[in-house]
C-alpha cells in the first residue's frame, strides 16, 4: 500500500471516530420549550398573607376553604397542597424571622409526572404549563409517586370519577394573555412572571445587587432537570421545605437505563434460551447416540465371541469326529480279520 | 375415582377451611360495596402522602414475585431440558395463571377507575413510563399463561385436536414467557428509580430492576417448593406415580437452584451497597432492618438449602423455601412501603387499614378456591390417561 493513501485512509477514520462522538454528546441534552413561561418566588419578599391562595381558589373555581382565607393561624402547621388546594404557603423558623414560601406545582422542565404517566394524561406544554387530562386518567397515581416535590393530589373521596387535582399554571388565563390568578394578586411582587430565560437573568441580578440578603443558589434552576417555578431565599433552601438532595438528574434521564434495557432483553433472551434449548436438545442427542453406538457395540463385540465360540466348538468336533473314524476303522479291520481264522479252523476240521 | 367422589360428597361444608374461606369472602365482599360506593377513602389509609399500599406492595408486587413459579419451571423443564421437572410445571403454570389473574382483579380495586385499565394499551400508550412496560408485559403474560394452561383444560373438556396444536406451542411460548417475565419482574423494581428522594438509599439503587428480577427467580424456585409441601397431604389423592415419584428430586434440585442463586442475589446486592457507598446507613435503624433483610431472609435461607441439599434433608429445604418466600415479601414490602417516604415524620407514614387487609386477604383465598376447584376438576397432578406419553 502506498504510503500516502495509508495516511489518507488514517486521517479518514480519525475524522469519521470524531464525527458521531460530538453528534452523540449533543443528543444527550435537552432543553427547555423555547417559549417556557416561569415564575420566580422570591421568599424575602413572602409576607404570608395568603392572597395568593385566595386568588387560586377563585379563578380555578375550587372549593370554598374550611375556614377563611384572612384566617392566619393555619400557618402555624405544615400543610400541602391537596384535592382542592391548588397552592399553599407554609411559614418556617428563619433565623431571625419567620420565612413564609408558597408551595405548588413547579412546571418542572421534564415532569417526571408527564414521564411516569402510563396513559399520557400529563403533558409538558409549550408555554411551560404541565397539563392533566382526565379523560384518559386510570387512577393508578404513579405519578404522586414519581413527583419529587410531592404536588400531585387524588380525589380518594370520589367513587367513580375521581381525577389528580393540582395547579395548572392558569393555562386557560394564559391563554388570554392574562397573567396567573396568584402573581397577578400578590401584594409584595413576591412573584415575578415571564419568560424562564429572562427570570433566571431577574434572579441573577437580584443575587448581585444583594448578596448578603440571598443566599447565591437560584431553587429550581437545575433541580431535577430544571423547573419552571423557581425560589430564592435568604435562608438555606432546606430550611424552608425545599429539599437539596433532589441532585439534577431528570426523572426520564434516571429511567431511560431500565427502558433502554427492554429491547436488548426482547432481542437477546430469545437467541439466549433458543441456544440453551439447542445445545441441550443436541446433548440428549449425543447421549442419545453414544447409547445407540454402545448398544451396538456390545451386540458386535457378543457376535464375534459367540462366533469365535462357535468356531471353536467345531474345531473341537471335528478332531473329535477324526477320532472316532478312527477307531471305527481299526474295529471293522480286526472284524474283519476274526472270519477268515474261523473259516481256516473249518478247512482243518473237514 | 368414583370411590373419592363418594367420599368428597359425603363431608360436611363446614370443615374449619371452609368456614374461615366463608367468612373472608363475606367480609371482602362487604368491603368491595364500601370501595366502590365511598371510593378509596372509605376503606383504605392512602393519602396525598402515600398513594401507594399494601394492595401494590402485596397483592401487585409480591404477587408476580411469587407467581414467578410459571416461568422458571417450565424454562427448567423445556428450555434446559430437565425432563424430571415436567410433573411440576402444570401446578406451576397454574399457580402463575391464577396470580396474575388476582394481580388485575386486585388492581380493579386500587386504580381509581379500573374499566380504563385498558388504556394505556388501546388509546393512549405513554411509552415513557416503566408501568406502561408492566402492564403490557402482564397483559401479554397472563395471555401466555392461559394457553400454557389450556392443554389441562382441553383434555379435562377432550378437545383433542385443539390440545394437540397448542402443545406443539409449549417450547414457543416459554421463551416468550421468559422474555416476558424477565421484563416485568424487572420492571417492578424499575418503578421506584424515579423517585430517589422518596426511597432509602439503602433500597434505592440502579440495580433495583436487576435485583427485583433475580429475587423473582429465587421466589419461583422457593414458591414451587413451599406450594408444592402445602398441596402434598391435600390434595394427595390427586397425584399420580409420576409426580409422587419426582417429588423429592424437584425439591433437590430446586433447592440446589435456589441456594445459588439467592448467593448470587446476595453478591450482587453487596455490590450495589458498595457501588453507591451506602455502608455508613448500616449503622442506623433502617439499616438493622436492612441486616435483618439480608440476613436473615437472603444469606440464611442461602445456607439452610445447601445444607438441605448437601445431607438431602427434605424439611430443612421445605423450611429454607418458606423463608425465602416470606423474604420475598419483607422485601417487596421494605421498598414500597417501608423503606418508601423514609424522610416524612412518623404521624404521616403509611400504616394499611384493615378494609385493606379484608381486600388482600378475599384476593389470596380466592385464589387458593380457584387451584383447588381446578386441579380437582383437571389433570394438573396427574397425567390423563388418554393422553399419556403425548409431549
Amino acid at each position: 500500500m502506498l504510503r500516502r493513501t495509508f495516511l489518507g485512509l488514517l486521517g479518514a477514520a480519525g475524522a469519521s471516530v470524531a464525527l458521531p462522538m460530538s453528534a452523540r454528546a449533543g443528543g444527550k441534552s435537552f432543553g427547555p420549550h423555547p417559549d417556557t413561561l416561569a415564575v420566580l418566588f422570591d421568599a424575602t419578599r413572602c409576607i404570608g398573607c395568603r392572597k395568593c391562595e385566595q386568588a387560586c381558589n377563585e379563578v380555578n373555581q375550587l372549593p370554598a376553604p374550611d375556614s377563611t382565607f384572612d384566617d392566619l393561624t393555619v400557618l402555624d402547621t405544615k400543610r400541602r397542597t391537596d384535592e382542592k388546594t391548588y397552592t399553599v404557603v407554609n411559614k418556617f423558623q428563619g433565623t431571625s424571622a419567620p420565612v413564609f414560601v408558597k408551595k405548588q406545582c413547579n412546571h418542572c422542565l421534564e415532569p417526571a409526572c408527564a414521564s411516569a404517566c402510563f396513559v399520557k394524561a400529563f403533558k409538558k406544554e409549550p408555554n411551560g404549563a404541565v397539563s392533566y387530562d382526565a379523560s384518559v386518567c386510570v387512577g393508578c397515581r404513579y405519578c404522586m409517586i414519581a413527583c419529587p416535590f410531592e404536588i400531585p393530589a387524588y380525589e380518594y373521596d370520589e367513587p367513580l370519577t375521581p381525577r389528580v387535582m393540582k395547579c395548572t399554571l392558569c393555562a386557560p388565563r394564559l391563554a388570554e394573555g392574562k397573567l396567573p390568578g396568584c402573581v397577578e394578586q400578590c401584594p409584595k411582587e413576591a412573584l415575578t412572571f415571564g419568560p424562564r430565560d429572562e427570570i433566571i437573568k431577574i434572579a441573577r441580578a437580584r443575587i448581585a445587587a444583594y448578596p448578603d440578603r440571598y443566599v447565591d443558589h437560584i431553587y429550581g434552576e437545575r433541580e431535577m432537570g430544571g423547573t419552571s417555578w423557581m425560589y430564592l431565599s435568604g435562608e438555606p433552601f432546606s430550611n424552608i421545605g425545599l429539599r437539596e438532595d433532589l441532585g439534577t438528574a431528570s426523572a426520564p434521564e434516571l429511567t431511560a437505563g431500565a427502558l433502554a434495557a427492554v429491547p436488548i432483553v426482547v432481542g437477546m433472551w430469545p437467541v439466549l434460551l433458543g441456544g440453551i434449548y439447542v445445545v441441550s436438545k443436541r446433548k440428549d442427542k449425543i447421549a442419545n447416540d453414544e447409547r445407540v453406538a454402545a448398544v451396538k457395540d456390545a451386540l458386535t463385540r457378543a457376535g464375534e465371541e459367540a462366533e469365535k465360540k462357535l468356531h471353536d466348538a467345531l474345531s473341537k468336533a471335528e478332531v473329535a469326529n477324526k477320532r472316532r473314524i478312527e477307531v471305527e476303522v481299526k474295529k471293522a479291520v480286526e472284524e474283519a480279520l476274526t472270519p477268515k481264522e474261523d473259516a481256516e479252523t473249518g478247512e482243518e476240521e473237514s | 375415582m368414583a370411590v373419592h367422589t363418594t367420599t368428597a360428597e359425603k363431608q360436611s361444608l363446614f370443615t374449619p377451611f371452609n368456614i374461615i374461606a366463608g367468612i373472608i369472602l363475606v367480609a371482602g365482599l362487604i368491603v368491595t360495596v364500601m370501595r366502590f360506593t365511598g371510593g378509596l377513602g372509605a376503606v383504605t389509609n392512602l393519602d396525598q402522602n402515600n398513594p401507594w399500599g399494601i394492595w401494590i406492595g402485596f397483592d401487585l408486587m409480591c404477587g408476580v414475585a411469587l407467581a414467578a413459579g410459571g416461568y422458571t419451571t417450565s424454562a427448567a423443564c423445556y428450555v434446559f431440558g430437565l425432563k424430571k421437572y415436567h410433573a411440576a410445571v402444570r401446578p406451576a403454570i397454574l399457580t402463575a395463571f391464577l396470580g396474575y389473574a388476582l394481580v388485575v382483579f386486585a388492581l380493579g380495586y386500587d386504580v381509581g377507575r379500573p374499566w380504563r385499565l385498558p388504556y394505556p394499551l388501546f388509546v393512549q400508550q405513554g411509552t415513557t413510563s416503566l408501568l406502561f412496560e408492566v402492564g403490557l408485559c402482564v397483559m401479554l403474560y397472563l395471555t401466555v399463561l392461559f394457553i400454557e394452561f389450556s392443554p389441562a383444560m382441553l383434555e379435562w373438556l377432550g378437545f383433542k385436536k385443539i390440545r394437540k396444536t397448542v402443545v406443539k406451542l409449549t417450547l414457543l411460548l416459554t421463551i416468550f414467557g421468559v422474555v416476558l417475565s424477565t421484563l416485568h419482574q424487572s420492571s417492578l423494581g424499575a418503578l421506584f428509580i424515579i423517585a430517589p428522594s422518596k426511597l432509602h438509599p439503602l433500597w434505592y439503587s440502579q440495580y433495583l430492576p436487576v435485583f427485583f428480577f433475580v429475587s423473582s427467580i429465587c421466589a419461583g424456585l422457593s414458591m414451587v417448593i413451599f406450594e408444592g409441601t402445602l398441596s402434598h397431604k391435600p390434595m394427595h389423592h390427586l397425584m399420580d406415580e409420576e409426580y409422587l415419584n419426582n417429588h423429592d428430586g424437584l425439591i433437590l434440585g430446586f433447592g440446589k437452584a435456589a441456594s445459588l442463586v439467592l448467593f448470587g442475589y446476595f453478591s450482587i446486592k453487596v455490590i450495589g451497597l458498595a457501588y453507591d457507598n451506602n455502608w455508613h446507613y448500616l449503622t442506623t435503624g433502617f439499616g438493622a432492618w436492612y441486616l435483618v433483610e439480608m440476613l436473615g431472609f437472603v444469606a440464611l435461607p442461602s445456607f439452610l438449602y445447601a445444607i438441605g441439599v448437601r445431607d438431602r434433608n427434605i424439611p430443612v429445604i421445605k423450611w429454607a423455601a418458606g423463608l425465602t418466600v416470606l423474604g420475598i415479601i419483607v422485601n417487596r414490602f421494605n421498598i414500597s412501603m417501608v423503606a418508601f417516604n423514609y424522610h416524612l415524620p412518623s404521624a404521616e407514614r403509611y400504616f394499611p387499614s384493615w378494609g385493606e387487609i379484608t381486600i388482600s386477604l378475599f384476593v389470596v383465598t380466592i385464589g387458593v378456591l380457584a387451584f383447588r376447584f381446578i386441579s380437582t376438576r383437571m389433570p394438573i397432578f396427574n397425567e390423563h390417561p388418554e393422553y399419556k406419553n403425548e409431549h
